[in-house]
């Protein structure tokens, strides 16, 4: 339409524009729209036979007070849909009396989990004295350990979970059922002393656990689909936070025992066998509570991690495919080196999941999808070549239980990772919607436990323990 | 959002009811802002009162979740216009929510059916809606 209007009008509506393009959240292309709103307001008024500066005044004002759009235009422009889901049984919106409340409850169960983990000591199970360590006995004390930590350690946190999710006494039998079941599976197994079947029960054991919290976290819904998604960001939020909170209670102790050390009192002994193994421990359901009262803080810093360190475990992992083609050499199947690439590759693969739980899954591909593609693909690479390295490494000496749960899980990763770059590069041909990717790893995550427990209770006994 | 003067019908309710409205007037064809309003202004006869400037922050997040695609049209000699066009993602939320929809008004169709029946003193009635 044209746009002769009366000269004072135009001055009118120019001084209006530069007004609204001083606000930094209502852009140029915003301020073309609204202009042409407002002109196509004042014509029809204008029509209906109001004068010039009348048509303007009402127009200006039906179109409303300039503070508000930009807040609207700011509030569209930075808040995340998944902010506003919520979840059932959330902490965060209750009223502060019963925060605290739930805060005291959250550190009676850290305190209780706390105990149970030193209670094998009652019974002289005490690995954490440096005293004693070295001797056959302390040896058979610290494989208790790594055996039964997760087993200590867990159940606290599925009752933290199942206080605040109200679960159902059913729901919480069959937690309990699992949690028994496992403790049998890895105390009665006859493992040998030092054997790599005990070290990758112990490894794999509190994935299950994990996963089998995770049905807690989930109120018991568990093969629903979308709510899985819950429980990934849960997962990832929740080490970020045991991670920062590790790192201030390494520091805390660190200073502790210096300031001990300069005053000639050696503490050494309380905080390793006291205050190291219950701060971890209570940190597990502390923590816990932590990313349930506290989302709206760790929701700002997911989105931010995951942007710096998806271009930069790209990066890494192209550069070492690079390399591995220049220098023509191959992955060295030694163990080491596979636990290595094995680790990466989880890592990686965490990562993967973590960003789609982070992303909005109506948004439309990002330069970010793309990264995230090149990630996968060069993961996708690195798989292939280790699972090669392994399969070499088998038809030339054989099946060992190490061996084996490195080839199945490069097995189960290659298969993560194919059907992931598939969709992945569907959804940036906008060929599928994002949320097939979402569906496709929240699908996938019985596998993993599947295969957890394969490795916890059917490797011991297939490999003889050894 | 701000509680505003001088609407008829409650802020919470019109943002409530705005992306429904919204993109089932867009899946009537292609429009542009103003003409979006005058649209609604039609449907609801006048009663539902928008801040005219607040469709435009909406539009934009339609867009960004992908429920709307925006083109610039700009007709020889005549001033550049911003339109808007329903995508097949958008006509699943617009099914979604109609859906959703028709569950709240059920709802409270059988609530003042009982409330009529309960309610000794005969209300003129104000449940029709």
């Amino acid at each position: 339409m044209q746009s002769a209007m009366d000269p004072s009008i135009e001055s009118q509506i120019r001084e209006w524009k530069s007004y609204l393009l001083r606000r930094r959240t209502i852009h140029d292309v915003d301020v073309d729209e609204l202009e042409d709103h407002l002109r196509t307001q004042i014509l029809e008024l204008g029509a209906a036979g109001l004068s010039g500066s009348e048509s303007f005044l009402i127009a200006v004002k039906r179109i409303g007070a300039v503070n508000e759009l930009s807040r609207e235009f700011a509030r569209e422009r930075s808040s995340r849909l998944w902010k506003q889901l919520v979840l059932a049984g959330d902490g965060a919106r209750e009223r502060s009396g019963s925060e605290f409340a739930g805060l005291l409850i959250t550190i009676c169960i850290a305190i209780a989990a706390a105990l149970a983990f030193k209670l094998p000591a009652a019974f002289g199970i005490n690995p954490f004295d440096s005293g004693s360590s070295g001797s056959s006995n302390a040896d058979a004390q610290a494989s208790f350990y790594l055996r039964n930590a997760s087993l200590l350690t867990l159940p606290f946190l599925i009752g933290f979970l199942a206080w605040q999710r109200n679960l159902p006494i059913r729901v919480i039998a069959l937690l309990a059922a699992a949690f028994i079941a496992a403790a049998i599976v890895i105390n009665a197994f006859p493992f040998d002393k030092g054997g790599d079947t005990e070290a990758l029960a112990a490894i794999h054991l509190p994935i299950v656990l994990w996963l089998v919290a995770g049905v807690a976290y989930l109120g018991g819904a568990w093969r629903a689909d979308a709510p899985r998604m819950d429980f990934v960001r849960f997962t990832g939020e929740w080490f970020i936070y045991y991670t920062l909170i590790a790192l201030g209670g390494g520091v805390l102790c660190a200073l502790t025992l210096g300031v001990f050390e300069a005053i000639g009192v050696d503490v050494e002994p309380i905080i390793s066998s006291w205050v190291l193994p219950c701060g971890a421990v209570g940190a597990v359901v502390v923590v816990a509570w932590l990313v349930e009262a506290k989302q709206s803080v760790i929701e700002n810093m997911a989105p931010v991690l995951t942007s710096v360190f998806t271009p930069l475990f790209a990066l890494m992992l192209v550069t070492a495919i690079l390399g591995m083609a220049l220098t023509g050499s191959f992955i060295d199947p030694e163990r080491d080196v596979l636990i290595l690439f094995d680790l990466l590759l989880v890592l990686v693969l965490g990562l993967v999941l973590y960003s789609i739980s982070a992303r909005d899954s109506d948004a439309k591909p990002t330069l970010m999808d793309g990264v995230q593609l090149v990630l996968v693909v060069s993961a996708l690479v690195i798989d292939v070549l280790a699972l090669a390295a392994i399969l070499s490494r088998i038809t030339e000496f054989g099946f060992t239980p190490n061996r084996t749960a490195g080839l199945g899980l490069n097995v189960v990763l290659l298969a993560n990772l194919v059907w992931s770059a598939w969709l992945l590069s569907a959804f940036l041909r906008r060929r599928r919607p994002f949320s097939d990717l979402e569906l496709w790893q929240t699908a996938y995550i019985p596998v993993y436990a599947a295969w957890a427990v394969i490795v916890v209770a059917v490797f011991p006994p297939l490999f003889a323990f050894d | 959002m701000q509680a505003k003067r001088d609407v008829r019908i409650g802020k919470d309710l019109v943002a409530a009811s705005a992306v429904p409205l919204v993109l089932a007037i867009l899946d009537e064809g292609d429009s542009y802002g103003y003409a979006i309003l005058k649209r609604i202004d039609e449907l609801s006869g006048g009663e539902m009162e928008w801040t005219d400037g607040m469709l435009y922050p909406l539009l934009h997040r339609l867009d960004r979740l992908g429920y709307v695609e925006a083109s610039w049209d700009s007709p020889q000699g005549g001033r550049r216009r911003r339109y808007y066009r329903i995508t097949s993602t958008g006509r699943t939320a617009l099914s979604d929510k109609r859906r959703q929809w028709e569950v709240v008004s059920d709802a409270l169709r059988n609530a003042w059916h009982s409330f009529q029946l309960v309610a000794p003193a005969p209300l003129s009635g104000t449940g029709e809606g």
